[in-house]
């Protein structure tokens, strides 16, 4: 992927464009799913406090370390595996059924660092949509806090504060980083690596879907072993 | 100059090219036909680097491929053109684009020389109106003329085509066996056309290698095709009654 690399001012132009696509293209269903997923969220902790003991602030603080430690990095990447992975697996297949990749190699183009190179670029820039999400369900969860009346508003901010270990965020965002580079290394393989024709280019957008979530799930555990415990 | 020695080619057990010779010339349309199955394809991806070969030798005026380093292949790569069966346009690319791509990766021209240069092969292949259109825009001759002009927007001194005049009616792939041949005069260019279309080996054929079960089973030009007596090329060319007449008419004329 490194040898060989394309001009920089055609390369430049690339990941301006893969950013537009992957990152920018993805803020409206990123955005819609923290949002309401962060306030179901918070629903359920607040129906599943029964105990008068448990004070009400806990329903923010809960709210906080799911968006934060697992929601927001994990959750929205299985997503983006499905949105960013096939949308990275069919355009690139469609490439290699069509011999537009072929054209590319017989320019002596390196079409893996055409390819694959600009899009591990952009997705550099894959945490400030974490960071968007985790964002936005700790405001989900507000809004149905206010909307729902389970817990005061005040309450809920107390909780979100409370115990705040800033460790917490940078373990969510090695993670997204690690995600960000299977987000774009396993779709882009898939892709690249197809034969056949229109048929196996959907069936490699699934393939590969399924093998960037079963990769992300893994090294979820993994990482969080060895960062955490 | 091509000139290919003694080629053999295989995938796992089965041999697909057994031994080929030949050559191609400098500012003349080569063709390679044969029947489907045959190893033409497979014969003009070696040619174009895309596969590797297990023995043998493919010379580009004289510099064999396989020894030349890698940022040497680089560069002879770059004096190359293809025209793909499919045209292999870039979908997310205006038709300017397209064939700007090679002078965007290759040249250090100006933005302004760079237009220039696209707009003197547009109009080569007379698609002055089409810069803006996207290749899904455009009909399957005109893609086959944006993808020509891709592949000689650079200079090259090579030129390959796969089935250039696949899926396109008769009146628009004369036309483009025409353009194929008047630029291969036009700019001197080695140009080697895979097909099984007989009007381009009547037409532009003015060398034709012909390929059986992998092999090479006759050479020559479209002149002498119609008086070989080649068993394989006569039972190829001629399986049709309207060919075999053409034939007999032009030996009656001869």
């Amino acid at each position: 992927m490194f040898l060989k690399p394309t001009k920089w001012t055609v390369m430049r132009n690339l990941i301006f464009r893969d950013i537009d696509d992957l990152v920018i293209g993805s803020l409206g269903i990123v955005s819609f799913i923290s949002f309401f997923v962060g306030g179901v969220v918070t629903i359920q902790t607040a129906l599943n406090i029964n105990s008068p003991l448990i004070p009400q602030y806990l329903v923010g603080y809960a709210t906080r370390q799911s968006v934060i430690l697992e929601f927001a990095p994990t959750f929205i990447s299985i997503i983006m595996a499905g949105k960013v992975g096939s949308f990275i697996t069919s355009s690139i297949g469609t490439m290699r059924v069509t011999e537009q990749i072929d054209a590319l190699e017989v320019m002596g183009i390196n079409s893996i660092n055409y390819l694959v190179f600009p899009k591990t670029i952009a997705l550099l820039l894959y945490p400030f949509l974490i960071s968007i999400a985790m964002f936005l369900g700790v405001l989900g969860g507000m809004a149905a806090c206010y909307y729902g009346g389970f817990t005061s508003v005040s309450d809920y901010i107390w909780g979100v504060q409370l115990d705040f270990i800033p460790f917490h965020l940078a373990y969510a965002f090695i993670k997204t980083f690690v995600f960000a580079f299977f987000l774009a290394t396993i779709p882009s393989y898939h892709g690249y690596f197809m034969k056949g024709g229109a048929l196996e280019v959907g069936k490699a957008s699934t393939t590969s879907f399924v093998w960037t979530s079963v990769v992300i799930i893994l090294s979820n555990y993994i990482i969080t072993q060895l960062v955490l415990s | 100059m091509i000139v290919v020695e003694n080629l053999y080619k295989s995938f796992g057990s089965t041999a697909v090219l057994k031994g080929i010779s030949t050559s191609f010339d400098k500012g003349k349309t080569n063709l390679i036909i044969g029947q489907s199955g045959s190893g033409k394809t497979v014969f003009l991806k070696c040619l174009l680097g895309l596969f590797p070969y297990e023995s043998g030798s493919i010379s580009y005026d004289g510099k064999i491929y396989a020894d030349l380093s890698e940022d040497d292949q680089r560069v002879l790569r770059s004096k190359i053109g293809t025209v793909f069966q499919g045209s292999a346009l870039f979908d997310s690319m205006t038709i300017a684009e397209n064939v700007k791509f090679p002078l965007r990766m290759f040249t250090k021209q100006s933005n302004s020389e760079m237009d220039d240069r696209v707009d003197a092969v547009l109009k080569r292949v007379e698609l002055e109106n089409a810069h803006n259109k996207f290749p899904s825009e455009a009909s399957g001759g005109m893609q086959k003329r944006v993808a020509i002009a891709r592949a000689i927007v650079n200079n090259p001194s090579y030129l390959f085509c796969d089935e250039p005049n696949s899926g396109l009616d008769p009146k628009t792939a004369i036309v483009i066996d025409n353009l194929i041949q008047e630029i291969t005069s036009e700019f001197n260019i080695t140009t080697v056309i895979n097909s099984h279309d007989m009007n381009s080996v009547m037409e532009i054929g003015q060398k034709i290698v012909f390929l059986k079960d992998g092999y090479k089973a006759w050479e020559g030009s479209n002149k002498n095709i119609f008086k070989t007596d080649n068993e394989a090329v006569t039972n190829f060319v001629y399986s049709s009654e309207l060919f075999r007449k053409v034939r007999q008419m032009y030996i009656d004329n001869d």
